[in-house]
């Protein structure tokens, strides 16, 4: 065994790439139950990958057989109730986990120098995802699936000049129709997993490249000892591949109630419209996107001004696009010189507070049917969002930060 | 006929959009997926009753057969009408183009309704008929307001000459002890062979087999459940061991 080891790392620098990566790897030893969700994003990838390729097996994707194959799978295919499952609940456990994750690198300023480029591309992961998401909730040709797809792809057309054009590229004809079904389903089953597995690389050689924060949001590298080994830092593997089975048994035991027990999810992993096959001719009177898109779905629908002569519907496009392109630049906004929320000052954290709330509840109203008095609340907490951004730069300087300890605490 | 199609087809229109957000209350509704004989009683009324124009086309009668527990023979002599072989998709030979012409809207496929619509709409739905003579069937219903659907179970049931209450659940009065809406429908404009609770019954267990049909696999996957949270607190355990003996040595 060591000499065919031998033979392959002369050819394949394989015990390199795995000190590198995982036996010394020094990750700082205080981590907290925050960093779970990163293996766990991992976790939930290989799943839905998995079951994709198997749930791939059984799928029509056309219009007419589309949502008959789904339900062949349900119930004439081995196990294709559990497969389907598996990777409907799954696409909402990535948003769960991966939701967790950011707010982790906001609470513990993760993002900061000299991590702007996990960043940058955990956005990027995050913005595939929801690419990703999108398409694969289009694939069961139910009639939210369909309306839905409707709804989010005419959006293009508000955009000014070229928006009508835009759209139909997109859908490939002049309403979702068999050909927007298979585009997606090339889209979402070949060309952006691989994206997504691309970015998951970049992201984890970015990491491994600077190492990972912590709680303290203190560089580990600065403390060495004679050997150049970090004082609080941990080989990743066995330490933090034994801590993550925990993360792994709680996260299963939650995942698997949902999957044998509520995987409709009360109506909000799969939506009950949806158990309709999708109709052209018939809209349903109340259209909401699954519940990771609803928050941007708010800020969308809180846009009412028509503003320079240009609809109102173009801004909330515009609106909704900046909520999501203005988290790129976030290495960029905060100038505290501290990383963590532990001791930065009040300001940042009564700003972390409002926007997580505004988040939530902004992902409430995207739910359900707009009222004046919603629209009127959506509008003012999208404005709380984007504040937590443009406020940034002033708040973080202003604030008096506590002193940073010289090794991790606890 | 072109015109009366049309009217039909305006007068459903309305109905087929104030479906889905309907808000009338309801009667409660609580599946039982392990009471056979229900699953049985329910599935021969919708063979008989319903199946005539709505199909199941995603459901196969061989699997229906063998979680009912029906004999094959037995189902295929008393349940399948088509002539289909038992391993077929529950499809119904009515045309659709005529049935449209016929009622409006062809008659939905019911498989996954339970599912779509919820089981107490269904439930409720089925006793919701009353008399009305403006409407072309003579019928309306309280929870799906002008659909285009007859009352199909007037034999059972009979014709209600009021509106049935639904969403009022059966109560004793303290003192007097009389039962209150012991009967959905307090006054008939036609008897039907049932009487009003053997009627709820009926509906019950049609209900109850369409929830079936809807989650074929609910009580197997329930059951593995169980079995699949039992090996993950298992494996935590384990988990939590080897953590806490790797973790000994960091300070």
């Amino acid at each position: 065994m060591s000499k065919l080891l031998h033979w392959v790392d002369e050819r394949l620098p394989v015990i390199e790439a795995w000190n590198k990566h995982l036996g010394k790897y020094y990750a700082p030893k205080n981590f907290n139950i925050w960093y779970f969700f990163g293996s766990l994003a991992m976790l939930v990838l290989v799943n839905q990958l998995v079951t994709g390729i198997w749930l791939t097996m059984s799928y029509n994707p056309s219009a007419e057989g589309a949502f008959a194959s789904v339900e062949y799978i349900m119930r004439d295919v081995e196990w294709g109730w559990l497969l389907r499952y598996l990777h409907s609940t799954g696409a909402s456990a990535f948003f769960v986990v991966v939701y967790l994750h950011m707010f982790r690198g906001l609470m513990y300023g993760s993002y900061q120098k000299p991590r702007e480029l996990i960043w940058i591309f955990g956005m990027l992961i995050y913005l595939i995802l929801m690419a990703e998401a999108f398409m694969g909730y289009l694939l069961p040709w139910g009639q939210m699936s369909y309306w839905g797809a409707q709804v989010i792809v005419n959006l293009f057309g508000a955009i000014p000049v070229i928006g009508e054009d835009l759209s139909l590229w997109i859908r490939g004809d002049y309403l979702i129709s068999g050909i927007t079904l298979n585009r997606f389903f090339a889209l979402h089953v070949v060309a952006l997993p691989i994206v997504l597995l691309g970015l998951v690389v970049l992201h984890i050689l970015a990491l491994h490249e600077v190492g990972s924060n912590n709680p303290d949001g203190i560089d580990i590298k600065k403390n060495k000892d004679e050997n150049g080994i970090p004082k609080d830092g941990i080989p990743f593997h066995p330490y933090y591949t034994v801590h993550d089975l925990l993360g792994v048994g709680v996260f299963f035991f939650i995942f698997f109630i949902v999957v044998f027990f509520f995987p409709e999810g009360g109506g909000l992993f799969i939506e009950k419209p949806n158990f309709e096959p999708a109709n052209p001719l018939k809209t349903p009177d109340h259209i909401a996107p699954v519940w990771y898109f609803t928050p941007f779905y708010a800020m969308l629908r809180a846009v009412t001004i028509d503003l320079f002569g240009l609809d109102a519907k173009f801004w909330g496009v515009v609106v909704m696009g900046a909520a999501i392109a203005i988290l790129f630049v976030l290495p960029w906004l905060d100038k505290s010189p501290v990383r963590s929320m532990r001791y930065k000052g009040w300001l940042s954290r009564i700003a972390l507070a409002i926007f997580v709330v505004s988040f939530v509840i902004l992902g409430y109203l995207g739910l359900v049917p707009a009222t004046e008095g919603r629209t009127m609340v959506a509008q003012i907490l999208t404005v709380l969002y984007f504040l937590y951004f443009i406020l940034m730069p002033f708040y973080t300087r202003m604030e008096k930060t506590k002193p940073v300890p010289e090794r991790v605490t606890g | 006929m072109r015109k009366l199609i049309f009217g039909l087809f305006i007068a459903v229109l309305p109905a087929l959009g104030l479906a889905a957000g309907s808000t009338v209350p309801l009667d409660s509704f609580e599946s039982d997926h392990s009471d056979k004989a229900s699953l049985q009683r329910g599935a021969a009324t919708f063979t008989n009753y319903c199946m005539g124009c709505h199909s199941m086309e995603y459901a196969r009668y061989k699997r229906v057969a063998e979680d009912l527990e029906i004999p094959d023979e037995l189902y295929e002599e008393n349940l399948i009408f088509t002539g289909a072989k038992i391993g077929e998709l529950m499809k119904n030979s009515m045309n659709k183009d005529m049935a449209a012409d016929w009622f409006g809207a062809p008659p939905p496929d019911l498989t996954l309704e339970t599912r779509l619509r919820g089981e107490a709409w269904v439930y409720s739905y089925l006793r919701g008929f009353y008399k009305d003579e403006s409407r072309p069937l003579g019928v309306n219903n309280v929870v799906f307001p002008n659909v285009g659907m007859p009352h199909v179970l007037v034999d059972l049931q009979g014709l209600c000459a009021v509106e049935p209450k639904i969403g009022t659940p059966a109560s004793v009065e303290p003192l007097s002890g009389n039962i209150n809406n012991a009967d959905v429908c307090p006054e008939y404009a036609i008897e039907g062979s049932m009487s009003g609770a053997e009627f709820d019954q009926a509906m019950y267990d049609l209900t109850n087999f369409m929830s079936y049909m809807g989650d074929p696999i609910k009580l197997e996957r329930e059951r593995l459940g169980i079995f699949v949270l039992i090996f993950v607190a298992i494996f935590f355990v384990f988990a939590y061991l080897l953590n806490r003996e790797y973790w000994k040595d960091v300070h």
